[in-house]
């Protein structure tokens, strides 16, 4: 009661959670593609890598969304050049480089601003939300889900069978870059609420969530935007209630969330799995013995 | 005269290692076309250079007289069970569903007639009482009808199926040959990469014998002799034959 008393009264709460589960939603969405296509380093890997954009945007006096774009992709087309002309492998590819853009990233924040501002950006300060920095997640939200609306089926036979869609005539590797620029556009909408460091948990947990509990796509992507929506309400609320970091509240959530898939699922479950293969393992006894 | 392939001054190869080596075909319509050879002949990456899938170093393909890129539309191609991931969150009629998608075009979704085709293909294979399964709880022969299914779905002009029938079921593979061969009787063509040669000389009315170059094209009955045959597993053989003489 309280939390919601406090919401009333505070507009920077409101800020914070209106942003928060912005991020939430398209987290949860972008997520499930990553994973479907086994990108979820890559996730990581962008998400790392959007902050020497950020810091050189700060320099130029620009937004710092543009310098993020920028390195973000810069990174993905690095990750995918280096793994395709040398014996290097994808995952190999993708920790050598974000890892370079991310220290490249630190040296110059640590050069132009205070080490707040870096703790910031690594961990996130839902609650220092401003007005322009909700619009900015505000729009970029709308572009991700009209863009996931839009190529719904071109991104999802892309993801399940690349053979068929590279046969028909999909650029598939254009779809690639596409998908990697609204992952970097997620990332940087997450700075704020989560940080660089975890906003990789906000794309693959409540998407591992949602994979544990359908066999559709669309009910999948809707059930891991609502995980991350869960997540953000409830993570804002534990961190104002206890005091601690905000993106770290919500993660948390999220885990607690996907902990509870893991185990209840019922068909991918760890608890009914073990009662069906003992319900088989008993029939089979009783068969043998009669 | 306009053949469904023809294929000239071919060569292909991966980082440097010759893959396919001057190969020159033509196929009429309407043809079952096998493509065989050994282990390592390069059949797949025949059947993947053909569509453009994977680069060329160099040769022309002509599908229907035209290139492959305007004809991507009308050819249907079932990819090999082990290149899928079998836990992907897709039920059977969305799978089959994926085949409406070439002639919807970017921003148009499937319709109710589209889903109902769909259906109507997933029945020609024998598969509608599974539609709502997820295709990760079929068999391997269940798995390959639904993607039968989808390329039927899609209207294709040309077929491309690449080892359809690597550990399957027995009724799975004659439903998918009795459609295969309704298909060639429709004048569709119909080219598959197969490795069993116990059946191919039933299955196919042309073959397309490979060891990375071509040995022979032509009808089966002229294709598939010993002779001929012996030339395209000669190395396999005379491994055979050393290791008799060691034993």
């Amino acid at each position: 009661m309280e939390f919601i008393h406090a919401l009333l009264e505070y507009t920077f709460l409101q800020k914070a959670l209106l942003t928060s589960v912005m991020v939430g939603i398209i987290c949860g969405v972008i997520g499930c593609f990553i994973i479907l296509r086994g990108m979820a380093l890559m996730g990581d890997a962008i998400s790392h890598a959007v902050l020497p954009g950020v810091a050189i945007s700060y320099m130029l006096g620009i937004n710092f969304f543009f310098g993020a774009v920028l390195t973000g992709v810069l990174t993905a087309v690095g990750i995918g050049y280096v793994s395709q002309n040398s014996r290097i492998k994808n995952d190999a590819a993708i920790g050598i480089i974000f890892t370079a853009f991310f220290a490249i990233g630190i040296i110059l924040i640590s050069l132009v601003k205070s080490s707040t501002d870096l703790y910031h950006i690594l961990f996130g300060n839902v609650l220092a939300v401003r007005t322009s920095d909700m619009w900015i997640t505000l729009v970029i939200g709308i572009i991700i889900l009209a863009a996931v609306y839009f190529f719904y089926k071109e991104l999802l036979v892309s993801s399940f069978d690349p053979t068929m869609s590279a046969a028909y005539g999909l650029p598939n590797r254009l779809i690639h870059y596409f998908l990697m620029t609204l992952l970097t556009m997620v990332t940087v909408a997450s700075l704020q609420t989560v940080g660089v460091i975890l906003v990789v948990a906000m794309l693959i947990t409540p998407a591992a969530t949602a994979y544990l509990l359908t066999n559709r796509l669309s009910v999948m992507i809707f059930m891991s935007a609502a995980f991350g929506a869960i997540s953000a309400i409830f993570g804002l609320f534990l961190s104002l209630i206890y005091n601690v970091a905000s993106g770290a509240a919500i993660v948390l959530v999220s885990a607690f969330l996907f902990t509870l898939a893991f185990l209840f699922s019922p068909k991918q479950g760890v608890l009914f799995r073990t009662i069906r293969a003992r319900k088989v393992k008993s029939a089979l006894r009783d068969k043998s013995y009669s | 005269m306009t053949y469904a392939m023809s294929v000239q001054n071919l060569f292909v190869s991966y980082h440097g290692n010759e893959a396919l080596r001057n190969i020159n075909f033509n196929i009429e319509k309407g043809n079952l076309v096998g493509i065989i050879g050994p282990n390592g002949a390069g059949k797949s990456t025949l059947l993947k250079s053909l569509l453009e899938l994977i680069p060329k170093d160099q040769g022309t393909v002509v599908v229907f007289g035209k290139s492959i890129n305007e004809m991507r539309k009308k050819i249907a191609y079932v990819p090999q069970r082990s290149d899928m991931d079998w836990t992907f969150p897709i039920s059977v009629i969305d799978t089959v569903l994926l085949g409406t998608y070439p002639s919807l075009g970017v921003f148009r979704r499937p319709k109710k007639k589209h889903r109902e085709w769909s259906y109507h293909c997933l029945e020609k294979v024998g598969m509608e009482k599974f539609s709502q399964r997820q295709i990760g709880e079929l068999s391997g022969g269940q798995q390959q009808r639904v993607f039968l299914a989808r390329a039927l779905a899609q209207k294709a002009d040309l077929f491309c199926l690449d080892e359809p029938f690597v550990g399957i079921d027995i009724t799975s593979e004659e439903t998918i040959v009795r459609i295969l061969k309704e298909l060639r009787d429709e004048g569709k063509s119909v080219f598959v990469v197969h490795h069993d040669l116990s059946k191919a000389n039933t299955y196919f009315d042309e073959l397309i014998l490979l060891n990375k170059e071509l040995i022979d094209v032509g009808p089966v009955s002229e294709v598939f002799r010993p002779e001929i045959m012996m030339k395209a597993y000669e190395s396999q053989l005379t491994f055979m034959k050393q290791n008799e003489v060691t034993v």
